[in-house]
């Protein structure tokens, strides 16, 4: 072979590899890729029962149901809108009614979101970033959510989150 | 005093850097050895500053001086010692000093042990670190001083994040840093081989140990990452796909490529062109890793709300580095002259395909992990891609890779024999079918991917040692012999065995544990019993204890097997005061290579508590995947043939490279 056709062989094969590349991120971009809501975003769009999403916003205070093995029913709010939520597990350390939530999962045919996984942040200032621009965009922000200061818990490579997985 | 003192010697180290980024080039350029000589002063003296000034935060936090704002906001008087000092990178200028004092470091190291580098290049290489110096000391000191005081001081610290409070941040983010930031010195390389021109296989002989050692720090950094998020977080995930992981593992697979595209430069001159692109691109990757962290660009579970203008200064940073270095390599790239031919099917082929592969797969992590970011800018909307992405993506190109894997090293240089190669890794493939086999068979009617998958992992484990086994002769000859031959053998040669096994045996881990992984999740009282995975885990007591600056709850539970018991394991959760957060602290009884885990949920009010209690087999495998590689990695760096201070000029090389 002469060098001309040894770095063809070698293009060819590379351009080989990223366009399967390619079209497995093609793939993947259309099945597993889930959406962020807020409730009110939500009732605007009729999203579909089952299609999995994110579910972004504040645990609605007295709204936290403990039911029997560890089930939760709770109310996730952006002020102009609410959506049940049951979750059944333990929820992250710093869950608490009045903060930020981000639920994942997808809503039932009774119009329920059932989540599957609950996320929170170790710091009790954290407000998530989704809920924090939701709420500001819809007005609702308010400063005593975001202390100056406060929120920097940060590990530099692996800083963690928490998050409760279904049972 | 010692606040302004730390200070000062950071704008002092900024002034060193300067000049160090500009005489050294001019003294090149010149021919002006004394200017030239100028670099290895100031980078030495550059060091001793930033050295001082990071001692000066340690003392600052051991001391508990709340007039300091960066001490007040991330400590507390009550707090053991070990975390007041781990504390001072546990927060953003602390990291980022400790990111600048580590490039200080190498810098220095190269200024002191660099003694055999043509004078030119060493200048060039230490100027090239030192613009990357000055825009980070500008960046600290400009948006992220740790040293600025409180006009009042408080009495009392606000303690650092109880989840950092542990062992785990004493050594993730150093070895981090050392690894992300170890890179800057085959960037630095690569810059002044493009500025001068010029580029040899001696030139891949000094970079590859650089290269090398900043890889073993990452990769064991990633590792330590991973087991300290599994064991802290509290539900035993051990990877998240989150961005900030796949910030240090883009860095780390543009790394791997770039180890193994050095030795086709060493050995066959080849590749240049293309091994400076990676190590061009691979610092570039580490610059974007800290810019995702450090600006709080991200929506991720890491996300943490950060003054804006860091973000555009390290943005800003990020373009300047990235892009003038492409630039610089778009115009002279070209000049490099061609290398070494080679075969498809050669040894050069294979690493050629490795190149291919882990680029790829950095790829796909590069376009999950930015896309989302890009989406919410362009269209506001916003996404999250989590592990199924990259479980499509990512996991397909690994697969290619790890088949070829054991061929590589048993493939000729210049012209390779794949039969011959197939035939030798006869035995290892035998033993990966089997291996399937069994498994498959004993998990008759689960999971038909671990079986494959478990195979492919032991397959590679195999191959890798079956080489060495073949060269050494076990079996074949006499014991003594084949010690002999062993420790004949180059220490590179089982460096690559350590770490191509160490893939294998990850691989195996993560396996084991994603597919017969049991949980246990329920609430329990006092008395009862917990049955998973043939253990039986009685929860005993439940008491309160009063920690340094916590208290917490702790649970005991005993664990039996067969009816006998083999050890008890106290979960708890503590309470810290001062922030009002809870932390969880699992239980981990270890068992073999499988461990059990426990973390607590909430106690409820009628004596009660959530439990979540997990089997993990072969979890350790994991993390002892890494450890091998990096063993590997270490025993490569000891090969005298590659020691730092054993380089041959390209001269003596070009007798041995052979034309087509």
């Amino acid at each position: 072979m002469t060098r001309k056709q040894r770095r063809l062989t070698i293009i060819g094969g590379s351009l080989a590899v990223l366009a399967v590349a390619a079209a497995l991120v093609l793939n993947a971009m259309r099945d597993s890729i889930v959406f962020f809501s807020t409730p009110s975003m939500v009732a605007e769009k009729h999203i579909q029962p089952g299609r999995r999403f994110r579910l972004g916003g504040l645990v609605q205070p007295g709204s936290l149901v403990r039911g029997e093995n560890l089930s939760v029913v709770f109310q996730v709010s952006d002020s102009s809108a609410s959506l049940p939520v049951s979750y059944k597990g333990i929820l992250p350390d710093l869950f608490r009614e009045g903060q930020g939530v981000v639920a994942e999962g997808a809503i039932d045919a009774s119009g329920v979101f059932r989540a599957d996984t609950v996320l929170a942040k170790h710091d009790e200032n954290y407000m998530p970033k989704d809920v924090a621009d939701a709420l500001k965009k819809q007005g609702h922000w308010k400063d005593e959510y975001a202390k100056p200061n406060a929120s920097k818990p940060e590990a530099s490579g692996v800083a963690q989150g928490e998050r409760g997985t279904v049972q | 005093m010692t606040a302004e003192a730390g200070h000062y010697a950071l704008v002092l180290a900024l002034g060193l850097a300067l000049i160090q980024s500009t005489l050294p080039i001019l003294g090149a350029r010149w021919r002006d050895l004394a200017l030239m000589n100028v670099a290895r002063s100031t980078a030495i003296a550059q060091l001793a500053f930033v050295a001082f000034s990071f001692a000066a935060l340690v003392t600052l936090h051991v001391t508990s001086d709340f007039s300091v704002i960066n001490v007040f906001e991330n400590s507390h008087s009550m707090k053991p010692l070990i975390y007041k000092v781990t504390g001072v990178w546990g927060n953003h200028e602390g990291s980022m000093l400790l990111w600048v004092s580590i490039l200080a470091l190498f810098g220095g190291l190269v200024a002191m042990f660099g003694n055999n580098l043509p004078m030119s290049l060493r200048a060039h290489v230490l100027a090239v670190q030192a613009w990357v110096a000055s825009a980070f000391y500008l960046f600290i000191l400009a948006t992220s001083n740790p040293f600025l005081r409180i006009a009042n001081p408080p009495i009392e610290g606000r303690d650092l994040n109880p989840v950092l409070q542990d062992i785990g941040l004493a050594i993730h983010p150093p070895m981090l840093y050392l690894g992300y930031v170890g890179f800057s010195i085959s960037f630095s390389f690569a810059v002044a081989a493009l500025i001068e021109g010029r580029i040899d296989a001696a030139w891949a002989r000094w970079v590859r140990p650089w290269t090398l050692m900043a890889w073993i720090f990452l990769t064991l950094g990633i590792a330590m990452g991973s087991y300290w998020a599994y064991y802290e977080l509290g539900w035993g995930g051990w990877w998240f796909w989150d961005p900030v992981e796949n910030a240090s593992l883009m860095p780390w697979l543009a790394g791997t490529a770039l180890l193994h595209s050095l030795v086709v430069m060493e050995r066959r001159n080849a590749l240049k062109v293309w091994t400076i692109l990676l190590s061009i691109l691979t610092f570039s990757l580490s610059l974007l890793g800290t810019f995702l962290v450090r600006s709080g660009v991200l929506t991720s579970v890491h996300a943490f709300a950060s003054d804006p203008t860091r973000g555009v200064f390290i943005l800003l940073i990020l373009c300047v580095f990235i892009g003038g270095s492409l630039s610089l390599y778009a115009l002279r790239a070209s000049t490099l002259k061609q290398g070494g031919l080679f075969a498809p099917i050669s040894r050069e082929g294979a690493l050629v395909l490795n190149n291919l592969f882990l680029t790829t797969a950095c790829a796909t992590v590069f376009v999950g992990t930015l896309y989302p970011l890009a989406l919410e800018v362009i269209t506001g909307e916003k996404i999250s891609v989590g592990a199924p992405f990259f479980n499509l993506t990512f996991g397909p190109l690994f697969v290619p890779l790890m088949i070829a894997l054991p061929f590589g090293p048993l493939l000729a240089w210049k012209r390779g024999d794949l039969l011959g190669a197939a035939q030798r890794l006869m035995a290892a493939g035998i033993t990966g079918l089997i291996a399937m086999a069994v498994v498959w068979a004993w998990t008759l009617g689960g999971s038909t991917f671990a079986p494959l998958a478990i195979g492919l992992a032991i397959f590679v484990i195999a191959g890798s040692l079956s080489d060495m086994i073949e060269r050494v002769g076990l079996l074949r000859v006499p014991l003594a012999t084949a010690a002999r031959r062993a420790r004949g053998l180059p220490r590179s040669s089982w460096g690559t065995m350590f770490a191509h096994a160490g893939i294998g045996v990850a691989l195996i881990g993560i396996v084991c544990e994603t597919t017969w992984n049991s949980e246990y999740i329920r609430s329990m009282k006092i008395g009862d019993v917990a049955a998973i995975a043939g253990y039986e885990l009685k929860l005993d007591d439940m008491s309160q204890r009063q920690g340094p600056n916590f208290r917490e709850m702790i649970a005991q539970f005993s664990v039996r097997k067969n009816g006998q018991v083999l050890d008890t394991m106290t979960p708890s959760k503590r309470s810290f005061t001062t922030r009002g957060a809870t932390t969880t602290e699992a239980a981990l009884l270890t068992r073999g290579a499988s461990q059990l885990y426990i973390s607590l949920g909430d106690a409820a009010g009628d004596g009660t508590i959530a439990v979540r209690i997990y089997h993990k087999p072969l979890v350790l495998l994991i993390w002892f995947g890494p450890v091998l590689m990096a063993f590997g990695g270490l025993l490569s760096l000891s090969d005298r043939r590659l020691r730092v201070g054993a380089p041959k000029p390209a001269k003596s090389l070009r007798g041995l490279q052979a034309a087509e």
